[in-house]
């Protein structure tokens, strides 16, 4: 994204600011344990996990800020928050 | 033509003169008689602007702000506990990129509460990415006005300025002033073209926020833009000078300063009072010289060094006390900064606070203290009351 003169932006920019790079920790679904009810989906409140073609819960790590709610929620236990190296 | 006239009435004719189109500002002393005049011109019909009336300094300048994004040219004018109630927007200002012209009718800061003058109050924002200029007479104060405009209009500028004059010394003082027809003053300053504007057909939000991974770069940007803006602030003084005959094409200003050993360094009208102690101390012998800075945000260090690169002793004459600093003075340390280890002693003496008086006396008693080297402080104290 280049920078605007006097930080303006246009409608639909949210989708520029990258939130993944705020993450201390990162969900990892173990689709072994996951039984693609779904709920994680509807909990996360940046809208970054979508269905995968199997039905499966997919994290979008461009957004994901890593604030563990889907692990927390997860009625299955299968999501584990894992500190990522940077 | 030349007319006797009060300074802030001089600042309103600059202001009807630029064609603003939205003035928001609320009265404050001794800024009032610029608003109360640039009110009288709205509903006279002599200036055809939107005057928004606003319930604090706060809003007036959010007021400016939001008219400048939406497109117009705008202006406001304030002082001290104002512009210390502004300053949130101030710096909005500036980081939106709006070229903002507001006069500051310098005045001490509260507490404790007082209405006459010195610059802590537009030093204190030094910091906020708007332009500063100083003036040091009525006529200077109305034509900084005109160059704050184009400037701060200019693409590669595209930052805020502050016209800076002495509370009560130039605002309520009448002197001659030489007001320039609306023809010269359109051809210098022609119509405002908003660099980008709000517009409901092709939305945009102006000062958006930005995480760390890109605010750093806008700070950076603003700081970019000030520094070309000394260049900008030289040409737009060139073109005046040759429109108008009165010389602005330099940020600073040297008196009798060509030969001197020992020179005084100051902002805004004391200037004038400096000028005639310089005269006294040269006839009587003694090799001194003013040093006149008129814009002090862009600071122009590389001029500040060539002026005083032949003297060996410098007072600068500080009407600010930059408390807990080494220095004691705002200016002070950027002249210092800028005359380098090698150039000239550099020395702070505070005074004039609250609107003191400063007399020429005090002047040669500042150009003794710096050729004897005495360490920076304040001066005219009153030691039986401490």
């Amino acid at each position: 994204m280049a920078l605007s003169v006097g930080c303006t932006a246009r409608p639909g920019n949210a989708r520029d600011n990258k939130t993944g790079s705020w993450r201390v920790f990162k969900p990892e679904i173990d689709s072994e344990k996951c039984n693609k009810c779904g709920t994680c989906m509807m909990i996360c409140p940046e809208v970054c996990i979508e269905e995968s073609d199997e039905g499966y819960p997919e994290v979008d790590y461009d957004y994901c800020k890593g604030c563990g709610m889907c692990a927390e929620e997860c009625p299955k236990d299968a999501i584990e928050m894992i500190q990522e190296e940077k | 033509m030349l007319q006797i006239m009060e300074g802030s009435h001089a600042v309103a004719e600059a202001v009807r003169l630029s064609r603003p189109e939205v003035v928001s500002a609320y009265p404050i002393t001794p800024q009032t008689h610029i608003v109360e005049r640039l009110a009288e011109m709205v509903a006279d019909g002599d200036l055809d602007a939107e005057y928004i009336c606003v319930e604090s300094e706060f809003s007036a300048l959010s007021s400016c702000l939001g008219a400048a994004c939406a497109g117009s040219r705008v202006y406001s004018a304030t002082t001290s506990q104002g512009l210390a109630f502004m300053a949130e927007v101030v710096f909005n200002v500036a980081g939106m990129r709006q070229p903002v012209v507001m006069t500051i009718a310098n005045r001490a800061l509260g507490a404790p509460l007082n209405i006459w003058n010195d610059h802590q109050d537009s030093l204190f924002l030094r910091d906020s990415g708007w332009m500063q200029l100083y003036a040091e007479d009525a006529q200077e104060s109305m034509d900084l006005h005109f160059l704050a405009y184009k400037a701060a209009e200019n693409y590669d500028v595209l930052l805020p300025a502050m016209v800076c004059f002495d509370g009560f010394i130039l605002t309520h003082t009448y002197e001659p002033v030489d007001i320039p027809t609306q023809e010269e003053v359109d051809s210098f300053l022609p119509a405002f073209k908003p660099y980008q504007r709000l517009d409901a057909k092709d939305p945009i939000s102006f000062g958006m926020y930005a995480t760390p991974d890109y605010y750093q770069e806008f700070r950076y940007e603003i700081h970019a833009a000030m520094i070309k803006a000394k260049k900008v602030l030289r040409e737009v003084g060139q073109e005046f000078s040759e429109t108008f005959g009165r010389d602005y094409s330099e940020l600073v200003e040297g008196y009798r300063l060509d030969d001197a050993d020992t020179a005084i360094v100051a902002i805004g009208s004391v200037c004038g009072t400096i000028k005639d102690a310089v005269d006294e101390m040269r006839e009587a012998g003694r090799k001194v010289g003013l040093l006149k800075i008129r814009s002090f945000r862009p600071f122009p260090y590389e001029d500040v060094r060539v002026a005083l690169s032949g003297v060996s002793k410098v007072a600068v004459l500080e009407k600010n006390i930059s408390i807990g600093s080494r220095m004691l003075g705002a200016v002070g340390l950027e002249v210092k900064d800028a005359v380098g280890k090698q150039g000239a002693d550099v020395y702070s003496y505070v005074g004039g606070l609250g609107g003191r008086d400063i007399r020429r006396k005090d002047i040669h008693k500042l150009a003794d203290w710096a050729e004897q080297g005495r360490n920076d402080c304040f001066f005219g104290l009153r030691e039986e009351l401490l």
